[in-house]
């Protein structure tokens, strides 16, 4: 079977017009070829993560003081990198359609403030949110679906690759799917692997994929590096931390290791992989923090929506408070930004 | 499209610096014998900040006999929680002032005031803390059941560390009931006579702390003083050679912090991203302005490209500049002397076949700088390797084998500080062992804590300052 994956997996990297494409699908046969055995070997050459290194390294970071023009650029930036979320039981069309108008025009009454990252929703609200971006000038804007089970994955392979092309028959042009971490925990790393690889088959040239890690669950640094080279070697456009579901989220050691994983991939590989840290990021200084993190840590070629995403929604009223306090000299208050 | 930072200084408004400043002796701020003065100036900018008052031979004796009266008269006959409340009261003056002493340190030394801000005072703070604490259990200190003071302890303390060196002088020497003359070092002497203003404000017994500026000659009349009973002294380990000579047969004991050349040995197993935060530190910290700087990098060869590509990458994100500024990593050298030797000591590197590599960074135009700076293929022969150059400079050399890292490690007449990076603890155990280094950091760097002894093997000093050790080294133990 895992042959046939990859033959599969190789045809669909190998496209002949991209040498980037086709240095990873070399990569690939290299040392990744889906054996339990090269997995472990793949993962076992990467370098240990000292946690309390890691932790003040993010924290000497989050010392970082961003002053006047550089936090007017860095709160726009933000903003462009937000995938808009709501991922709630009771989430309904009109909620929807509002967070759709709202990643638009964030802020009504003034026209400079850019448009969100996308829009992040379950699998079933992906057609409204598509719909309604496309109604109201929003067709640039991506819709992302959660998808594989999210947020536990916990379900048949099946259930997940229906579950993905559900949310892609819909519209979807980014897919957030979670890895297996039950699987990862219990040592079995070629059903994580395979699950990535399948689900990244299914998207095709249609959609981006975002591999979710959920961190708070895989607990060490070491965890970290190691389910993030395993997301990108199985064909990961971006890695995100969390699901939302699970606290801790995105703490920033962990945006740390990750954001050094995408820098070293790119060296061996000269593949640029996204990061998307999600959960817990509420306010400017929050998502500023973030971007210090990218700065200095991937570089600035990372610092475009098209590499880096906050996943969030409250921290969108926090980003156009304090640009409206920028902007104006004063603090407006909750009641100048809309609630959704 | 870039993120680049705006700048972020620090205001200076909370610092309050007067164009002349005295003597501190019996609690008072005093003037001088002679006229004489000289400046300090900020390195960052080379603006003149005050003129300081230059401290004779018969200041200095005024000091002592200051010194000694306190000592006699009111220190040593204080009931010991009663020196430890004083002690406590410094300490918590220290944190309420904690941001105008970060920024006079910060312009009177040319260190950023991320490091002034976040280690320098804090840690100054804690030593006063932690000392305190000592004050009136002093008999479990190690010096025996009858641990006495020695009376009047001189203090000579460097420019690298202005306020912590005195406060790992000073906080010892109360908490055990000496009293002390402290001369600071001749470019960073602002922070000192802060402290004076501390002093006061704690109400300390006048006489208790004393502190004489000026210069090599100040310092050479303390030491020589007859009636100093101790001398602490941190500084380069040419003048403690000559402070050893010069107490000896007098019967004063010393405590000696002198220079070094820290290895920093890398294994192959180590954990790359921390280990590089960690040579970083080791090295930049500080403008690498401190004795026990990992100044030599000792990597495993068959990661030395690996690592150094890394290393590079991330020294390319150092920001040098305004120490004021608060994103800066990498502040002013601290004196056109300074600035001067480590030029001089790099050169040698370049003579002698080494391959220089600095970042790009626009350095700013008044004032003494040095761009971060590492050498690789570096010897053990060349100068680089031996001598301390007390400035940004890393040398870089390899080794194949555990045994021929120590051996490397150890092939130094000094022994102050090493570090090791493996992910194997038992390597780090065996490694610990054989390192003739006062201080060995396993996985980190330039890590300080009051509770911990510091101090040298070889020629990097006599004795220990910090925890229990160097509390004992200000007492007497034995019979009365």
């Amino acid at each position: 079977m895992l042959t046939k994956i990859f033959s599969f997996t190789r045809a669909m990297h190998s496209n002949p017009f991209s040498w980037q494409t086709f240095f990873r699908y070399n990569f690939d046969v290299q040392l990744v070829d889906g054996t339990d055995a090269s997995i472990r070997r793949f993962l076992k050459e990467l370098p240990g993560v000292d946690q309390v290194g890691a932790e003040a390294r993010a924290a000497m970071l989050a010392t970082r003081s961003i002053k006047t023009a550089s936090k007017k650029w860095a709160i726009d930036c933000a903003i462009s990198m937000i995938d808009l979320t709501t991922l709630e039981g009771s989430d309904t069309d009109g909620k929807v359609r509002a967070l759709c108008t709202k990643a638009v025009h964030p802020d009504p009454t003034d026209p400079s403030v850019p448009s969100v990252g996308a829009i992040c929703v379950y699998n079933d609200k992906v057609a409204t949110a598509r719909k309604h971006l496309d109604s109201i000038g929003g067709q640039a804007i991506p819709v992302a679906a959660v998808s594989t089970a999210f947020p536990s994955g916990r379900a048949s392979l099946e259930v997940k690759k229906q579950d993905t092309l559900d949310a892609l028959n819909n519209g979807a042009t980014e897919i957030d799917m979670v890895i297996d971490r039950g699987a990862f925990l219990s040592g079995d790393l070629v059903k994580v692997f395979t699950e990535i690889v399948y689900i990244k088959e299914l998207c095709g040239d249609r959609a981006h994929l975002k591999v979710i890690l959920e961190t708070g669950e895989l607990v060490t640094l070491d965890n970290v590096r190691k389910a993030s080279h395993l997301a990108m070697a199985a064909g990961a456009d971006f890695i995100k931390t969390s699901t939302g579901k699970i606290s801790p989220a995105a703490t920033a050691p962990v945006v740390l290791v990750m954001l050094e994983a995408v820098r070293d991939w790119y060296a061996m590989t000269g593949i640029r992989i996204g990061v998307k840290p999600a959960g817990g990021i509420r306010t400017t200084k929050d998502a500023i923090k973030q971007l210090v993190l990218v700065r200095e840590t991937a570089g600035e070629e990372w610092l475009t929506p098209k590499l880096f995403r906050i996943g969030a929604s409250a921290l969108l009223n926090d980003l156009l408070m304090q640009r409206m306090k920028l902007r104006n000299g004063n603090y407006a208050g909750p009641n100048y930004v809309t609630l959704d | 499209m870039t993120f680049e930072y705006s700048p972020a200084p620090e205001s200076t408004a909370i610092v309050d610096i007067s164009a002349q400043y005295g003597l501190f002796i019996n609690g008072k701020f005093v003037a001088a014998k002679g006229s004489k003065t000289f400046n300090t100036i900020n390195p960052a900018t080379e603006k003149v900040l005050a003129k300081i008052a230059y401290a004779h031979a018969s200041d200095v004796d005024k000091a002592v006999i200051s010194a000694r009266n306190a000592y006699s008269k009111v220190w040593s006959k204080m009931a010991p929680q009663e020196r430890g409340k004083y002690l406590f009261r410094i300490a918590r003056i220290m944190q309420e002032r904690a941001r105008e002493f970060a920024v006079l340190e910060t312009i009177d030394n040319g260190k950023p005031i991320r490091e002034t801000r976040d280690i320098d005072v804090p840690l100054a703070a804690a030593h006063f803390f932690y000392h305190a604490g000592w004050a009136d259990k002093l008999k479990y200190a190690g010096a025996g059941d009858n641990p006495r003071p020695h009376g009047v302890v001189g203090q000579i303390i460097p420019w690298n560390f202005p306020l912590l060196m005195l406060a790992w002088k000073v906080a010892p020497a109360l908490a055990t009931g000496n009293t002390v003359v402290l001369k600071p070092a001749e470019t960073t002497p602002l922070t000192a006579l802060l402290f004076a203003e501390v002093c006061q404000q704690a109400g300390l017994p006048a006489g208790v702390v004393n502190i004489v500026t000026g210069d090599g000659a100040t310092g050479s009349a303390l030491v020589n003083h007859p009636d100093v009973d101790k001398i602490a002294f941190t500084g380069s380990t040419g003048v403690g050679k000559g402070i050893a000579r010069a107490i000896a047969g007098t019967g004063k004991s010393a405590t000696l912090e002198l220079g070094g050349k820290g290895a920093n040995i890398v294994f192959d197993d180590s954990p790359i991203d921390q280990t590089v935060e960690g040579i970083v530190n080791g090295i930049f910290f500080n403008q690498g302005h401190v004795c026990c700087a990992g100044s030599r990098l000792l990597v495993q060869e068959n990661v030395h490209d690996e690592l150094i590509e890394k290393l590079k990458r991330r020294i390319s994100q150092i920001r040098v500049g305004d120490p004021l500024d608060k994103n800066t990593d990498l502040g002013a050298i601290n004196s056109a002397a300074q600035l001067a030797r480590i030029k001089e000591i790099s050169s040698s590197g370049d003579s002698e076949g080494a391959h220089r590599w600095s970042p790009e960074c626009n350095l700013p135009e008044k004032g003494f700088w040095y761009p971060p700076t590492i050498f690789t293929g570096v010897t053990q022969a060349n100068r680089i390797a031996q001598e301390e150059i007390f400035g940004p400079v890393l040398s870089v050399l390899t080794f194949r084998t555990p045994q021929e890292a120590i051996d490397k490690a150890n092939n130094t007449p000094y022994g102050l500080s090493a570090g090791i990076w493996t992910e194997k603890g038992s390597r780090i155990l065996w490694a610990a062992k054989q390192l003739k280094a006062g201080v060995i950091w396993a996985n980190t760097f330039n890590k300080f804590d009051p509770a911990s002894p510091f101090g040298g093997y070889k020629e990097s000093g006599w004795g220990r300052e910090g925890g229990r050790h160097g509390l004992s080294a200000y007492l007497k133990g034995g019979e009365k």
